[in-house]
């Protein structure tokens, strides 16, 4: 220490801040060299792939400008694939973060068996969802599935859910629903046990009567910024639909089901037409981002739910 | 926090979660069932709980022996297991060094790591796998873990903590003689072991289920991951043998399940305090 201190100050500091320096770059270096292999390059990569012709295993490829976007939106396939992506979107969201909202206040309403329910809805969503997929697709047959047999037993007739244009991309919404109602309770949870007790008091001394009162005083004007962040969140999930689709239907029937990962994944992985597939990918990356932005600006709003 | 609820609320309260919980509960419970009973019951289109003759066994022991349910499983834990070693090991340091080194570059370091949090990695995955067909890894193990090593999510919650740990604990491991090395393993590591947690879990959740990634670079039986195995599976009887396909769906989440169950809190914890990635 001594002689540290005896050294004139700046030739201290610029030998600390060298060897700091020196340090910084072996600790942070292998994450650096793999974020560029794994995510900054790829990103680049795939964005000019879009510009391209390449086909997996090709030689060569060739520059053609935007003719692969033209083709998507050309293309009837695609559109019916962004289109069934919104309407998954449009669906799953409003019923995710409404259903998790009614069990979060529901939940928290009580102390009665709470860790119990809390526990139930958190299952979907630790669950491997391509097992359940699985398990869903044999409730859904339309002659031994649970639910057309449930519905017998009241006199009414099931579809053939997963195969019938009209009912298989809500069925699929339904399992999505399902799969993140869990998800967003918990997020509501943190939200609630955030909300100050004394608001309520204050609430009840101004006259709030009924739940309701209280509800739409304190609760609901407190949880707002937590439900932007929570829809947001859904979105973006949501937007990755793949799996039950994949397992379930394959985009059928008739592409009722194509969604924007399935169709990247069959056109880049089964047809391999990599650069027509990266356009595909680089408007599911235009949505997620702008989700993605979106749920920054609601964070740096200092949106606290934890 | 809020008035309790009168006795018709209270009830109500119950009537109204207990029907969402059947609903949530219904495709655990009629798996499990259906596990336990023999094909010809299962064909019988009417609606009952109970097998009348119980086909546990047989179901589970074609579930583990028609494919290689048991390699599937190790598979899952072995990739699972890698990718968060290697994000540990890959990630802490980067995160102590954005926290607590002051260097030229950090900055812009860190606004690399704020916008790859932005990248889903379905994204990456075109040019990944063709960097991968190009070096020969496709249909590896390594392919299978590496594209993961890197979480960027992992540094911004690892930087987030150690920037709470107070600067003396550093100096005077410093002026005790440890390299920077040393800091990272020996002072950083312990104090972080909660944040470790919450994140390993929600790594480990993530890759055991995930099933596009495996999907794409994975072609070879002994390689597959238990989501692979299991839709596997389903290919493989023609999705008839509804029995064993349930015992093998019931084997894929039992693992995780289970886990959950046991530790519940820290799994709604971590996957809540990690779940603003998704």
């Amino acid at each position: 220490m001594a002689d540290a201190l005896a050294l004139p100050a700046p030739a201290a500091m610029r030998r600390r801040g060298f060897g700091e320096a020196m340090a910084a770059l072996s600790l942070a270096g292998p994450a650096m060299a793999l974020m560029v292999l794994f995510l900054v390059g790829p990103l680049v990569v795939v964005v000019l792939l879009s510009a391209t012709d390449y086909q997996l295993g090709a030689r060569s490829l060739s520059y053609v400008g935007l003719a692969n976007y033209a083709e998507m939106f050309a293309d009837r396939v695609f559109r019916k694939s962004l289109e069934n992506t919104l309407i998954y979107v449009a669906i799953v969201v409003p019923a995710s973060v409404a259903l998790g909202l009614g069990a979060a206040l529901l939940i928290e309403a009580g102390t009665s068996l709470r860790a119990f329910y809390r526990a139930v809805y958190f299952l979907p969503v630790m669950a491997t969802l391509i097992a359940m997929a699985i398990v869903w697709e044999f409730m859904l047959h339309p002659t031994l599935g649970l639910i057309n047999l449930a519905l017998r037993e009241i006199g009414v007739e099931g579809y053939n859910w997963l195969q019938d244009r009209r009912t298989a991309l809500f069925t699929l919404c339904g399992i999505g629903v399902w799969q993140s109602v869990g998800f967003n309770m918990v997020l509501f949870m943190a939200g609630l046990t955030a909300i100050p007790g004394e608001l309520y008091e204050a609430a009840a001394v101004d006259g709030a009567r009924t739940g309701l009162d209280r509800f739409r005083t304190v609760t609901w004007p407190m949880l707002g910024p937590v439900t932007l962040f929570v829809v947001v969140i859904t979105a973006i999930r949501s937007f990755q639909v793949f799996d039950t689709v994949q397992v379930m239907t394959k985009g059928g029937p008739n592409r009722a089901t194509e969604v924007l990962l399935y169709t990247m994944y069959s056109e880049g992985f089964s047809f391999f037409r990599t650069g027509y597939a990266a356009a595909v990918t680089v408007v599911f990356l235009v949505f997620v981002l702008a989700l993605s932005l979106l749920k920054t600006w609601v964070l740096n709003r200092r949106v606290h739910y934890a | 926090m809020r008035r309790p609820l009168g006795p018709v609320g209270a009830v109500l309260r119950h009537v109204v979660l207990m029907a969402g919980a059947a609903v949530m509960l219904a495709p655990f419970v009629w798996m499990v069932l259906t596990s336990f009973k023999p094909q010809a019951e299962i064909l019988v289109a009417e609606l009952r709980l109970l097998p009348t003759r119980w086909a546990a066994a047989e179901n589970y022991a074609t579930a583990m022996t028609r494919v290689p349910m048991l390699r599937f499983l190790v598979n899952g834990a072995v990739v699972t297991a890698a990718i968060f070693v290697l994000q540990v090991l890959v990630n802490l340091p980067c995160a102590y060094a954005l926290a607590k080194l002051r260097f030229r570059g950090r900055g812009v370091m860190f606004a690399v790591v704020l916008l790859c949090l932005l990248i889903p990695h379905h994204v990456v995955a075109i040019p990944i796998y063709i960097l991968f067909h190009q070096v020969g890894l496709l249909d590896s193990y390594a392919a299978l873990v590496l594209p993961f090593a890197i979480s960027v999510f992992g540094i911004f919650l690892m930087r987030q903590f150690f920037m709470t740990v107070p600067n003396d604990l550093i100096d005077a491991a410093r002026i005790d003689g440890l390299g920077e090395f040393g800091i990272v393993w020996r002072i950083m590591l312990p104090t972080a072991v909660p944040a470790i947690t919450a994140f390993g879990i929600f790594s480990v959740v993530a890759h055991w289920n995930d099933y596009f990634w495996p999907l794409i670079v994975v072609g070879s039986e002994e390689l597959y991951t238990p989501p692979l195995g299991v839709a596997f599976f389903r290919l493989n009887d023609q999705g008839t043998e509804y029995g064993p396909l349930m015992a093998a769906a019931t084997i894929v989440i039992l693992p995780l399940v289970a886990a959950f169950l046991v530790a519940q809190r820290r799994f709604i914890e971590g996957i809540t305090f990690t779940g603003m990635k998704n």
